[in-house]
This record gives C-alpha cells, structure tokens and sequence, in this order.
C-alpha cells in the first residue's frame, strides 16, 4: 500500500519522512520497507537513516544537501517501491522473572488491576510484541502490543535509579531497561538478558520488524541464565518468521 | 602519556562522535562546540576531528609525561604552564613533567585541549567520546592516565596563533530553522517564539539546555519520533529545551525549532543566565 508521505526539512542536512500519525503495523512495515530501499540504493550522499514509529529521518553529507533535489530522488525511490532484499524477520523469546523482589510494583499493579499476579503475568506473556524501533536509551526497544488491561500510567515521580534488565509499565507501552538508569515506569519483572553490548559490533541482537515474546522463569533459572550469560555461553532462543 | 592530578568540575574525551548508531538508540556525542575543537586541532597540526580534552568552566590540573605540543581554544579559563599564563589560540611545546591547569574563567563556558596526534583513549563504536555505558568513563577522573603521542620532532612554526573572532562568545543570536512540528504552532506563539529573549537556566549539560521562559503551549504530545542535536522541544508545561550533543535518539514533544550546527557550536560556550534570541534563517 502506497501512503501519502510529508517530506519535511531536519535543520541544515536532514530530511523527515512523516507517515499518517498513527501506530500501526502496516505502517511500520511501509517505513522499514522505505528505509531498506534506502539503505541498498546506495547513494552516497546518505549517511544515516533511522526509523520510528511512523517517520524516517536520513541525513546527508554536509557538502551534498539540496533539499528539493534530495526530496524528488526519495519520492521516485518510494514509487518504485521494488524492495527484493527484504530483511529477515525473528521471533525473541524473552526470559523475565516475575519475583517481586525483582518486579517491585507488581503487587501495588495486581491491586490495582484487581487481577491476581499470575493473571497479569498470563497478559503480559501472551502477547506477541512488534518491535517498532530503538529509542531513549542505547538498546532500548520501543515495543507495540500490550494488552489495554495493562496500561498503566507512568509513576508521578520517577525512580532515580532503575535495575539493568528491569522490564516495566509507562502508559500503553512495555519494555526492557536495557541499563541502569532513572526512569518512571512501573517495574513488574527483570530479565537475565543482555540487550545492548558494547564490544559487539551489532551491539543490539533485536531490530526494528522483529517480534518478541516474554516467558516466565523462576530465581532460580534467573541465576542460572545470569551466570550463563555472564559467562558469554547463553544462547537465546529465535526463530526466524515467514510472512 | 597525561597524569590527571585533579579533573576538574566536568571533563572529557571528545571527539566529532558516534555516527551510524542511532539506529541502536546510541547518542551522537562528541565536542559541544565543533568550532573550537576544529580550531585547537588545527593549530598543533591534526585533523579538525581528532579527539581532544573538552573542559567546562574550571579546568583540570594535568602532568605531561611526554614532551609533545598543545593548544588550546574555546573558552578562555586562563591556561597556566607550570603556573605561567600562556593564552589560548596558539601553539604551546610541552616537554616531560611540565603541568598545565587552569584559573579564572573570563569568558566562554568550554575550552579545548588538543594535543599533537590526538588523545588515543578508549574507542568505541567508531568514536573517542566518552559517554556513560558505552565508554568505560563518562568523563575523566583524578589518577587517570591519558595516552597520547611522544613528539619527536617539533613543529617549526612554535609561534603559530590565530586570531578568533570575539564575537562567537557574545552572540545572542541563534539561527534556527523551522521544526516538524512549528507550523502547528499559532501565530502568537510563533511571534513569541521568535522574540522572546530566553535564558538559559541552570538545568543545563552535555543533553540539552533547559530555557527559563514558559511559552503558552496547547500542542498535544506527538507520537514518539526522531530528534537530533539542536532540536528545540516545546514541554507540555511550555518550557523549551534544546537538545544538544549527548541527546537522546528520539522523543515525544513537539520539535518546534531546528537548530543551525554553527548556533549549536556558539549556545555551548554559553551557561546559566545568558540570554539568547532565536531568528529564523531562509531555507
């Protein structure tokens, strides 16, 4: 499906792409497709081009930017849209530990919700989440797919400090801190997995297409993958998805 | 190589920063003010980007342990060679155990170390900047060693120095460009916008710089999208905030203005109660 696109000036050498205002699946494929073509059609003078929800923003050479002209070679690519190199999509399977040692607001949630703890477990790890891009903070995965059960709003103070690993709650929107840092959201579990690492070259295994599932593990296996991921051995579980 | 005998109150290795890594949600970084980083480079011979030592209203103390040349540009926090001023924009010779500090600061907000050769810290992801989970340091520290070049022969213009252009620090002006987001402004916040003289407040680092100045704002939240270094954001409250080097990829207030990469350069040297006044540049 062909969308009508807005093409906006960024500042002195980027160009937004704007997609109908809007979260939407079929969207975002249109945007990775556009991004893909993007990122083969080899031009030159292209040296970034990141995806969010429904915008694109590439950014030029210095030396090489001229709007109009840049704008009427993306509109021609778009028209095109003869995308063969389509990248590949994964399913992640997500272990997370549910402990309330580890998901410090679960029971005020479960109170809340008026649901017992495993009932919102069973929602949370239902769900098939789209990953729609990476955002805030290095390997964070803006996620699209959480039951409206439980949408919960963000905390009125935000936490100074919030574990590695911590997977949380902010208004419809779930996801996993992918390091230690502040934040508002309501903490429901914590997850053994490293997801962004530095000394890797792709520093993040998930990407903007995938999909991703939670599963429930004990303290235990929490440890047990812990110490296996420290040691660099733990082999997290994928498969690739057909369309 | 460098002994850090005192930090300093925020210093750090920078270079032009990380491009290409956005995608995995990593910021831009590099120097806050590519102007006189380019500058401090230039002079002691190495390419504008080269990673330098960048300093924030008080210096650090720093003992050479090799015998190399140095300048050093931006703010002027009156540089001392082993206690003697030695002014900025010019080529200084280092020898072994002679120690650089610094003292008041006249004027600016960040200064620039550059070294012959560049300083060979860490690299990650393509770039020497530092910033916090993606270099081990996000900033320098006391008893830290620097690695950097021994120079064997020394430049034979020992006396090279350029005149600034004074007007860089005392500029009120800021260029922009016309955000996603600003035509959804009406014209009485577009006019307020535009001629308002704002100040900088104290909430205001390496992430962006916060304004003093409410403008009455009625703009829903956008769906969460892409920002960059130079983006000015409109807060629900109506605050605004320009995001600057070490920003976040993406965000979810309107971006109502867009920053010039040469106004990015000049907001860096400017602190906590400065004024600025944004004027729009024809596209």
């Amino acid at each position: 499906m062909e969308y009508q696109l807005t093409y906006k000036r960024f500042g002195e050498r980027s160009i937004l792409i704007e997609w109908p205002s809007k979260i939407d699946e079929n969207i975002l494929h249109d945007v990775l497709n556009f991004k893909d073509i993007l990122v083969n059609s080899k031009i030159k003078s292209i040296i970034e081009v990141n995806n969010a929800y429904c915008s694109l923003l590439i950014t030029y050479d210095y030396f090489e930017f001229y709007f109009e002209r840049e704008v009427e070679i993306l509109k021609n690519l778009y028209k095109k849209e003869n995308n063969t190199t389509k990248s590949v999509s994964r399913l992640w399977n997500i272990p997370v530990c549910y402990d309330v040692n580890f998901g410090i607001d679960i029971e005020e949630l479960s109170r809340e919700k008026g649901l017992t703890i495993e009932a919102l477990i069973n929602l949370h790890t239902q769900s098939l989440y789209t990953i729609y891009f990476t955002g805030f903070l290095p390997g964070f995965l803006y996620l699209g797919g959480l039951n409206e059960v439980l949408h919960t709003p963000r905390k009125a103070s935000p936490r100074l400090k919030i574990e590695k690993g911590a997977v949380a709650i902010g208004g419809n929107q779930t996801g996993i801190y992918p390091n230690e840092s502040p934040g508002g959201w309501n903490i429901i579990g914590n997850s053994p997995i490293v997801f962004f690492d530095v000394s890797n070259e792709q520093p993040c295994f998930a990407k903007a297409g995938d999909k991703l599932k939670f599963y429930s593990i004990s303290k235990k296996r929490y440890h047990d993958i812990n110490t296996l991921v420290e040691a660099g051995v733990y082999q997290l579980e994928s498969e690739v998805l057909h369309d | 190589m460098i002994r850090v005998l005192s930090s300093g109150l925020y210093s750090s290795i920078q270079d032009f920063g990380r491009l290409g890594f956005q995608k995995f949600g990593v910021p831009y970084s590099g120097v806050m003010d590519r102007h006189s980083a380019s500058f401090a480079n230039a002079i002691v011979g190495n390419s504008k980007e080269l990673p330098v030592l960048e300093i924030t209203m008080q210096g650090p103390k720093l003992q050479f342990e090799y015998n190399t040349s140095i300048c050093i540009s931006g703010a002027d926090i009156s540089a001392k060679l082993n206690n003697n001023l030695i002014g900025n924009n010019r080529l200084i010779v280092v020898e072994k155990g002679d120690v650089l500090s610094f003292g008041k600061l006249i004027k600016g907000f960040r200064a620039y170390i550059a070294v012959f050769g560049g300083f060979k810290t860490e690299k990650v992801m393509g770039s020497y900047s530092m910033y916090h989970n993606i270099t081990s340091k996000s900033r320098i520290e006391k008893h830290d060693i620097l690695e950097i070049e021994s120079q064997k022969t020394m430049s034979t213009n020992k006396n090279a120095s350029i005149k600034t252009n004074e007007a860089f620090f005392n500029l009120k002006k800021v260029e922009v460009f016309k955000g996603p987001e600003f035509n959804q402004l009406s014209e009485d916040q577009k006019s307020m916008l535009l001629k308002t003289e704002f100040t900088i407040s104290k909430d205001s680092n390496r992430m962006a710089y916060q304004l003093q100045e409410v403008l009455q704002n009625s703009l829903d939240p956008i769906i969460t999208s892409l920002v960059l270094p130079g983006t000015v954001q409109l807060t629900p409250s109506g605050k605004l905030i320009v995001l600057m080097r070490d920003c976040q990829t993406t965000g979810g207030y309107p971006r109502v203005l867009q920053l010039k990469e040469s106004s990015i350069n000049s907001l860096s040297q400017k602190f906590t109660g400065n004024s600025i006044k944004f004027e729009l540049v024809n596209e």
